[in-house]
């Protein structure tokens, strides 16, 4: 166990050096000066690209700038932003509980739906209700979260006037935007754990649990889910990718402030620390994330450390 | 992560043996692909909205850009098919217009990501070595950070155009298909047409063009297939976000952005780019899951 959590740790290391160098390099490849990205809106004299160039140490060798930037980020400095002037952490800290808990109740959402609806498919295979959940689980997944979410406004928001449609605060104002991102993972969960419960549900031992005389919800539940819930677990770890850049596009549609709006705004803005950090930072957090769901996923099945 | 991605490595595990069109007679594919309902529904529906935005300029009643204030928010009619938005231009028009610019995001970029990601995983399946190690450490990094964030950071270093998107969603969409080209490269490498290959003094170009690529063929057809989908969304999000097609172009994530603000008072502004959208991605990937059972049914998931 141990031994597989040292090497997924290990594997781990040159991701995130990667993502340094990366999101680092970022700057440099803008087409033209990096420098004029610091300039604001005053005119950019020889003078001033001198003084800035020190100020920002981009007269210094790459190799140095990337190594302070780097130690720097370590320590928990991002920079500040070209905007607001603000450190860039301080800003990411500031949205981040509003993202996280996004994703995570859009996370619960999909679970829920996606496996349930998913072991109803497997279960009525073959009949109008495989059909049928299959079918929306395909509109699901065909249906994109800024579309979902615009309809899902109109028609609970301004039609039935149940929910309020943008803000942030109070449960009812996380119903609509969790809906709308938790929907598509949703789907592809379903159309996962379908495919997967068939696939078990043909396997000899579950034949002899039901030869044995158990009753199908014990069969179901106890032998089959079980095992047919593994590819499951990968995919929800997977699905956070989605779900984090789904929130970019939620976030704004119900103006709701948060990792992805900061980054967008940041982008708008021309506000390259800020872009840095919160792409270093989202990005960092993913790697980190998976680490733990492959982890933990080694712990739930012993056979996955011996691959 | 993207649909395509998953199933991806999904498949990866099924690629010991040879696969694909190759083995089977065309008609054979053919008639299984025609078999699924849903395929020829999806195949179809594509064709219809990939017609119509070919003949735009034939089959748009309104000019998709000239204003006409005095026309402005106008629900649906015969007149307007689908109303007219807030500086009076007919949104039928525009929504068919929008797919010139959609459509090709799509094409392009999943051009793109095939160029790129099919050569490296090839070169890097035959090969092996450091170039291998090298380009599997890149893939490693690109899987690492989702699809749009690797977009959005793209846009920001080169700034939002029709190429750039075009370029951003290529790239995010590389790993795929370097994954699956070099897993099935490996398993091909050590096998007897290939090895015969060699004897003859096949060099390496001609082995991997002639032999290997046609048995990578079905897969990449499916993965390329659903991958468009992925791209036609993404594109849409970042034109949707300003960050990708400017108004006044007209581009279906743009206009359901334009849409956005007069929901309230005039839900056709929005409804009907989002639509078109949703439309255009549940055909491809109706066709996409029918190709896959029909090409290989060993992926159906």
């Amino acid at each position: 166990m141990l031994t597989y959590i040292t090497q997924r740790v290990l594997q781990a290391i040159p991701v995130l050096l990667g993502i340094s160098v990366l999101t680092f390099l970022m700057l440099h490849l803008i087409p033209g000066d990096p420098v004029s990205v610091f300039a604001g809106d005053k005119p950019l004299t020889p003078e001033r690209a001198t003084e800035l160039r020190h100020q920002y140490g981009l007269d210094r060798p790459l190799v140095v700038q990337y190594w302070d930037s780097t130690s720097r980020a370590l320590r928990g400095d991002l920079g500040v932003g070209l905007r607001s002037q603000r450190p860039v952490l301080d800003s990411i800290l500031e949205v981040l509980p509003g993202t996280v808990q996004l994703t995570l109740a859009a996370l619960t959402l999909a679970a829920i739906l996606g496996i349930g609806l998913g072991i109803i498919a497997a279960v009525a295979h073959g009949t109008w209700l495989d059909t049928a959940v299959m079918a929306i689980a395909m509109l699901g997944i065909s249906t994109p979260v800024f579309y979902s979410s615009l309809l899902l406004i109109l028609f609970f928001s301004f039609t039935l006037t149940w929910f309020p449609a943008t803000g942030q605060g109070g449960p009812e104002r996380l119903v609509l935007p969790v809906t709308a991102l938790g929907l598509s993972s949703a789907s592809v969960l379903a159309r996962l754990v379908r495919s997967s419960m068939l696939e078990v549900l043909r396997q000899e031992y579950v034949t002899t649990a039901r030869a044995k005389g158990l009753g199908p919800p014990i069969v179901l539940l106890r032998h089959a889910l079980k095992n047919a819930l593994i590819p499951a677990v990968t995919m929800l770890g997977l699905q956070l990718g989605a779900l984090l850049g789904g929130a970019v596009v939620t976030e704004t549609i119900f103006s709701r402030p948060g990792l992805g709006r900061l980054a967008v705004d940041a982008i708008l803005n021309r506000d390259f620390p800020l872009v840095q950090g919160t792409v270093l930072f989202a990005a960092t957090a993913y790697v980190l994330v998976n680490l733990v769901v492959d982890v933990s996923y080694a712990t739930l099945d012993p056979r996955i450390r011996y691959r | 992560m993207s649909v395509p991605l998953v199933l991806a490595r999904r498949r990866l595990g099924a690629l010991g043996r040879p696969t694909g069109a190759g083995q089977r007679p065309r008609g054979e594919t053919l008639r299984r692909l025609l078999r699924s309902r849903s395929a020829v529904v999806g195949g179809a529906v594509l064709a219809v909205i990939v017609l119509a935005a070919l003949t735009a300029p034939l089959i748009s009643p309104f000019d998709p850009i000239k204003t006409n204030q005095r026309l402005s928010l106008e629900a649906p009619s015969l007149g307007h098919l689908m109303g007219t938005d807030r500086f009076g231009r007919d949104i039928f028009s525009r929504v068919v217009w929008g797919g010139q610019i959609s459509l090709p995001i799509g094409l392009v970029s999943v051009g793109i990501g095939l160029l790129v990601g099919v050569s490296v995983g090839l070169l890097a399946g035959y090969y092996g070595g450091w170039l291998d190690a090298v380009s599997m450490r890149m893939v490693d990094l690109l899987l690492a950070i989702p699809g749009i964030l690797l977009a959005l950071a793209i846009i920001a270093i080169l700034g939002g155009s029709l190429t750039n998107l075009m370029i951003a969603v290529g790239i995010s969409a590389i790993p795929d298909y370097v994954r699956i080209t070099r897993g099935t490269v490996l398993s091909l490498r050590q096998r007897e047409f290939v090895l015969a290959a060699r004897v003859i003094g096949c060099r390496g170009p001609a082995i991997m063009l002639r032999h290997i690529l046609p048995n990578v063929m079905a897969p990449l057809i499916v993965l390329a297939t659903l991958g468009m989908a992925t791209a036609i969304i993404t594109g849409s999000a970042l034109s949707f976000l300003g960050l990708g097609i400017k108004p006044p172009t007209p581009e279906w994530g743009n206009m359901l952005a334009e849409g956005r603000e007069f929901l309230q008072h005039a839900w056709w502004v929005a409804f009907f780019p989002g639509a078109a959208i949703m439309l255009t991605v549940l055909s491809i990937n109706l066709l996409g899951d029918g190709l896959r059972d029909a090409l290989d049914p060993r992926m159906r998931v």
